[in-house]
């Protein structure tokens, strides 16, 4: 094969924190979010972490992003995303914070 | 080292390194795994079962061309159930829909095809293989997959006045990502290095051009331009750091910090065959050999850079200096900066590229573009036991 040992991407699954949310996009309540194809929601039980897997980069997802990021199944509208989230984490700012914080995953091309 | 290292989030399988393609930056080593070395199956299913639970999350299935390898599938099946992302890193040469079908089955979730040049009789002169017209079937499959397909581009004096059409290419061919990495100087590229070596002017008119792209692609195409350090100055962060985020394992078993590390004297790679992944990961003196900071000479163990590039490359400075605990010599604080600085002003044609038609050379053969420019060397078997 062709690649140069050193070039960038050969440590590219070196993780990055996801920051908190911080746009505000505005999303149409009845998008269903989905994973986009070749990135993968997974569980590390060695480092304790929930990961985004992508083509060339691990992202560390932290505070309550991977709750979220399990329901975008494809199925469910961000309404109803809304919806379950508040009622397991009554007093968050869900409403405020779940529809910026998926948009700002589509922005980066993790979901569509 | 005293305390346990991070465990590894990546794992580089060098599955074969028989390969159609013969390209004269090739980064396997001179001297290649010969294919009755290679592992079994059963081992490398183990490789990926250990790799999994000891924390490596992505693995590129690379080569060599790993379509080589008729047990693929099962390679990825076992790769994907111990949850480790795969990537395929491929030449396109022998990728199938029937083939491709079946790696998408087994759990494959991602391409990587690497291109010569945006010209086909220009890309298959720098393989030296008639590989083109595979790749841009390759390609279109892989989409047709519904798989991301990134297209990766070694950079160096024959193609670096094609960037942007490089970047059509990719951009016709539906890629999410574009890795434009310039030549490293070590093993066969360091054996091709008069022909390979670009010029400062090449160089700069690269740069802006992928700049300009950059900015009309955004948010559309990742553009990932990788600077040489010849030129800058600056030394890179080798892998992450020796033995901090990645480890390879070459076609026969052999575990290495980084692909190129073979070539580095008593350093005595421990291999899956005789240990288990963790134990050459957290314990094997070749791991541990140059991890953290405490191996570092002047200038390095003072310098404020040293938890940023580690040092730079080992195997860069062995191939240049002879000794692989040097500061690496790409670094302008470097005492051996000048043997880089001589060989990037050392003279040499900086023309625009010609126009004229690529003569083709088979195999084992010197390519020749013009009467002015260098011969290749192409990696190929009987190439690498010769003496430079």
């Amino acid at each position: 094969m062709s690649r140069t040992p050193g070039a960038s991407t050969r440590t590219d699954a070196r993780p990055a924190p996801a920051a908190g949310p911080a746009v505000t996009t505005a999303v149409d309540p009845a998008w269903r979010p989905a994973l986009s194809p070749g990135i993968m929601l997974r569980r590390d039980r060695v480092r304790e972490a929930d990961l985004l897997v992508l083509p060339e980069r691990v992202v560390v997802l932290t505070g309550r992003a991977a709750d979220i990021v399990r329901l975008c199944d494809g199925r469910r509208e961000v309404a109803a995303i809304v919806g379950e989230l508040a009622d397991r984490f009554p007093g968050a700012p869900v409403p405020d914070e779940v529809p910026a914080f998926l948009a700002r995953l589509r922005e980066q091309g993790w979901l569509r | 080292m005293s305390e346990t290292p991070q465990r590894p989030w990546a794992l580089l399988a060098e599955l074969s390194h028989g390969c159609p393609l013969h390209c004269p930056y090739c980064s396997n080593p001179l001297e290649l795994v010969r294919r009755s070395a290679e592992l079994s199956t059963d081992e490398w299913c183990e490789v990926m079962r250990q790799a999994g639970e000891f924390g490596v999350v992505h693995t590129h299935l690379s080569g060599g061309e790993p379509l080589l390898r008729v047990d693929l599938e099962q390679i990825v099946a076992a790769a994907d159930a111990a949850g480790i992302y795969t990537q395929l890193v491929t030449s396109g040469v022998g990728l199938t829909e029937d083939r491709l079908g079946s790696l998408v089955d087994a759990g494959l979730r991602s391409v990587q095809l690497s291109v010569q040049h945006a010209d086909p009789a220009r890309s298959d002169r720098i393989a030296g293989h008639r590989a083109f017209a595979a790749k841009e079937r390759a390609a279109a499959l892989i989409r047709a997959a519904g798989l991301p397909l990134g297209v990766n581009v070694v950079l160096h004096r024959d193609n670096l006045d094609a960037v942007d059409a490089i970047v059509d290419l990719a951009v016709a061919w539906d890629a999410e990502r574009i890795e434009l990495a310039n030549t490293q100087f070590y093993g066969w590229a360091l054996r091709n290095r008069e022909a390979l070596l670009p010029s400062r002017e090449q160089l700069a008119r690269a740069g802006a051009a992928i700049e300009r792209r950059r900015a009309e692609l955004a948010g559309t195409i990742e553009l990932v331009w990788v600077m040489p350090d010849y030129f800058d100055g600056v030394a890179k962060p080798c892998m992450g750091g020796w033995g901090a985020v990645s480890l390879t394992v070459a076609p026969d078993g052999t575990v290495l910090p980084c692909p190129a590390a073979s070539v580095l004297p008593d350093l005595d790679p421990p291999n899956v065959r005789d240990r288990s992944l963790e134990w050459i990961w957290d314990s094997s003196p070749a791991f541990t050999r140059y991890r953290g900071t405490a191996w570092m000479p002047e200038p390095c163990r003072s310098c404020p850079s040293r938890e940023i590039d580690f040092g730079g490359c080992r195997c860069q400075a062995y191939a240049l200096t002879g000794d692989a605990a040097r500061t690496d010599p790409a670094c302008a604080l470097s005492p051996d900066h000048a043997l880089v600085r001589a060989a990037v002003d050392a003279p040499r044609d900086t023309a625009a590229p010609t126009t004229e038609p690529l003569p083709l050379a088979a195999p084992g053969q010197r390519a020749r573009a013009s009467a002015a420019s260098v011969p290749y060397v192409y990696r190929t078997p009987a190439a690498g036991r010769r003496a430079p």
